[in-house]
């Protein structure tokens, strides 16, 4: 998994957010990401970041739902076991309102929070590298990656001038792995790297 | 700059107090890092004793079968199954108020909505508890899932509303549960974040699944919130109103009528803000949530209250003019003879005066206001729908079409009362562990609606309020 070397610009108001957002950008610095403790109504769009599809993905579940729903119920009612049900119609459509519903709420809600959950790589003890405590917290915090193309000084006054509250640099982990969060060491780390504050 | 970005002076600040973000979190976060206080372990107690006694009760119950429960021939349904109805009803605010609150972008669904999810999902927790203890045969509980088997395979009947049933509360807690959880994770990596203990730091980061709150992330939370409120909105109508038909497709007079969806909806919601009212006076005088709860959020679920419980009201009274409009014997004499008068007239009257005459006082915005007479009231309310549904299923019951199988007088047994008892008992439990280790505040959203509709946010909008129309549309676009 890459370690890589960042930048790191905390903002404590979205006002100053914003532009400087807008001005990284222009910079043409590589945002890694924007972690905040709140969502942030337009930073997705200032960030140049396409909207989701998540709820389309919602809408393939749910259709799933109600099409399972409905062969079944008719399957069983009309091939599988006709029952003569106090001399009802062997396909009660009707009757099969409120389970094809059902069915159709919880396979939207279930796929939609697993497809979510594996998008965001969210699961019980997963674990990433966070870039400071206070991202949930109350600061917004950009990390900006540093290739060789990038001077790591200039990102750093380009970053106080944007009116961030604090800067810094920091060698981070940009994937996943399984640990816990009362423990510091990486599973594939053979040792304890020094991170650099 | 949008023009709706600014809130008008007339609406009342959500969150009190001069707050920064940082403060929501302390104000939140504290009491659950501080230790349980003796207030709680009382409480908590007393919880886990009944949940115990409840037990109890279900083990006599499931070793001798429902007779145990002084239920007969007559009368198959009492107080399990009215506490079943109850539980179900109670759990409707938390989705009313996390859900069709969202979508109907009010703001002051925020201070409230976490305990109110987190009421909804230990309420149906409960419920499930009734049907399906009372099938006396607990074991073959399974029967009711249609999966195959070496009965044919001999499939469930998908036109009866009990199975509907089971789809229905089943989907309900799944669904109240993913949306409840899903929002919990951002707020789980703040206490993660903040964590100084060992065992805090191993259970807030195996329970945030490793949230870390990037733009896309939020992103794709909002859409899930927005996609989860949509379909939790039809499904909260659609689970009582399929507990209603439960009763409504009978033929038992009383049970026979097309009003009672609707009227189960609201008496759900009704009993539901009642209950949430009860736990919210409790819990933000004890954490010291006064800024968050505010008499405001009060008030407006007063006036919940007061709509739902006029609904109700008027739901009543038409069932009553049906019974003798409609002209049919049956009907007329369940309601007339053996509802509103005989043996069981007492309870009508008390469910009359409870839910209908009482809450009318919240007409009143002095007692909307009053946090001893809200108290008062939600307790009164949910006494009161108790009773709707005790007088809906017994009255209808216990003079049946034969008169030689009448059954005056059904009284339930200690271990009927213990297994109500008992589910006070994990509904309490459930809920003193959350308000101890989970935040009871929606932190990330009390912070996403602070710089609009905070008090000192709004105290900066002043200067705005004192500027005519035109001069406020000329700045903003000058603004832009």
């Amino acid at each position: 998994m890459p370690v890589k070397k960042f930048v790191v610009g905390c903002f404590d108001d979205e006002k100053t957010l914003f532009p400087a957002v807008k001005n990284t950008r222009k910079a043409g610095y590589k945002i890694h990401d924007l972690y905040t403790p709140f969502p942030i109504h337009g930073l997705d769009k200032a960030m140049g970041l396409r909207d989701t599809s998540l709820h389309t993905a919602g809408f393939i579940y749910a259709i799933t739902g109600t099409t399972t729903a409905l062969t079944f119920m008719s399957w069983v009612f009309t091939k599988d076991w006709p029952l003569n049900i106090g001399g009802k119609p062997h396909l009660p459509l009707p009757a099969f309102i409120p389970i094809v519903f059902e069915l159709t709420v919880l396979c939207a809600a279930v796929g939609m929070v697993l497809t979510f959950c594996y998008l965001c790589q969210l699961a019980p003890f997963v674990k990433k590298d966070h870039f400071h405590l206070r991202a949930t917290d109350d600061l917004m915090v950009m990390p900006i990656e540093i290739t060789d193309k990038t001077n790591a000084d200039e990102v750093k006054a380009f970053l106080q001038n944007a009116g961030a509250v604090e800067v810094f640099e920091k060698e981070a982990e940009t994937g996943w792995w399984i640990g816990r969060y009362d423990r510091d060491r990486k599973v594939f780390e053979k040792e304890e790297k020094t991170v650099i504050a | 700059m949008s023009l709706l970005k600014y809130e008008s002076q007339v609406r009342e600040p959500l969150v009190d107090g001069n707050k920064t973000y940082h403060q929501v979190t302390e104000d939140i976060c504290g009491p659950v890092e501080a230790a349980p206080s003796r207030l709680w372990w009382i409480g908590f107690i007393i919880s886990v004793a009944l949940l115990l006694f409840g037990v109890v009760s279900i083990y006599k119950e499931v070793v001798y079968g429902t007779g145990m429960w002084n239920l007969n021939k007559t009368i198959g349904w009492g107080w399990d199954i009215t506490n079943f109805v109850w539980w179900v009803g109670i759990g409707h605010a938390g989705t009313l108020i996390s859900a069709i609150l969202l979508l109907f972008r009010q703001g002051w669904r925020t201070g409230v909505n976490r305990a109110a999810e987190a009421m909804t999902i230990f309420a149906v927790m409960c419920a499930g508890q009734f049907p399906v203890w009372h099938m006396g045969r607990v074991w073959m509980a399974f029967f009711v899932f249609p999966y195959p088997n070496t009965r044919g395979p001999l499939w469930v009947n998908f036109n009866s509303p009990l199975l509907w049933d089971v789809f229905a509360i089943s989907t309900y807690f799944t669904v109240s549960l993913l949306f409840w959880y899903s929002g919990l994770i951002p707020d789980l990596a703040t206490l993660r974040d903040r964590a100084k203990k060992k065992w805090a730091k191993a259970f807030y980061g195996v329970t945030s699944f490793g949230w870390t709150g990037s733009t896309k992330h939020w992103q794709r939370h909002e859409s899930l919130s927005l996609v989860l409120a949509g379909l939790s909105t039809p499904l909260v109508l659609s689970v009582h109103t399929i507990v209603s038909f439960d009763f409504a497709t009978s033929v038992i007079p009383g049970w026979h009528t097309t009003i009672f969806p609707p009227y189960f909806v609201a008496g759900a919601i009704f009993s539901g803000f009642a209950m949430v009212q009860t736990l919210m006076l409790v819990t933000r005088k004890v954490m010291n949530l006064e800024d968050y709860i505010t008499i405001s959020h009060i008030e407006n679920m007063n006036k919940v209250i007061v709509l739902t419980g006029s609904i109700v009201g008027c739901a009543y009274l038409t069932e009553l003019f049906m019974a003798w409009y409609g002209a049919s014997k049956y009907e007329y004499d369940i309601f007339f003879k053996y509802r509103i008068a005989g043996p069981y007239g007492w309870s009508y009257w008390l469910m009359m005066t409870c839910n209908v005459i009482t809450p009318q006082l919240f007409w009143v915005k002095k007692l909307r206001r009053n946090i001893a007479f809200t108290f008062l009231m939600s307790v009164v309310v949910n006494i009161g729908m108790w009773f709707e549904r005790f007088v809906i299923i017994v009255s209808s019951l216990y003079r049946d079409y034969l008169p030689s199988s009448w059954s005056v007088y059904y009284r339930p047994s200690i271990w009927e009362v213990g297994f109500y008892l008992g589910s006070f008992g994990l509904f309490f439990t459930c809920y003193f562990l959350f308000s101890k280790y989970f935040p009871v505040i929606a932190i990330a959203e009390i912070k996403h609606i602070l710089k609009k509709s905070g008090e000192s946010f709004k105290e900066a909008m002043d200067p705005l309020e004192e500027q005519s129309v035109d001069e406020f549309v000329h700045q903003a676009h000058a603004h832009h």
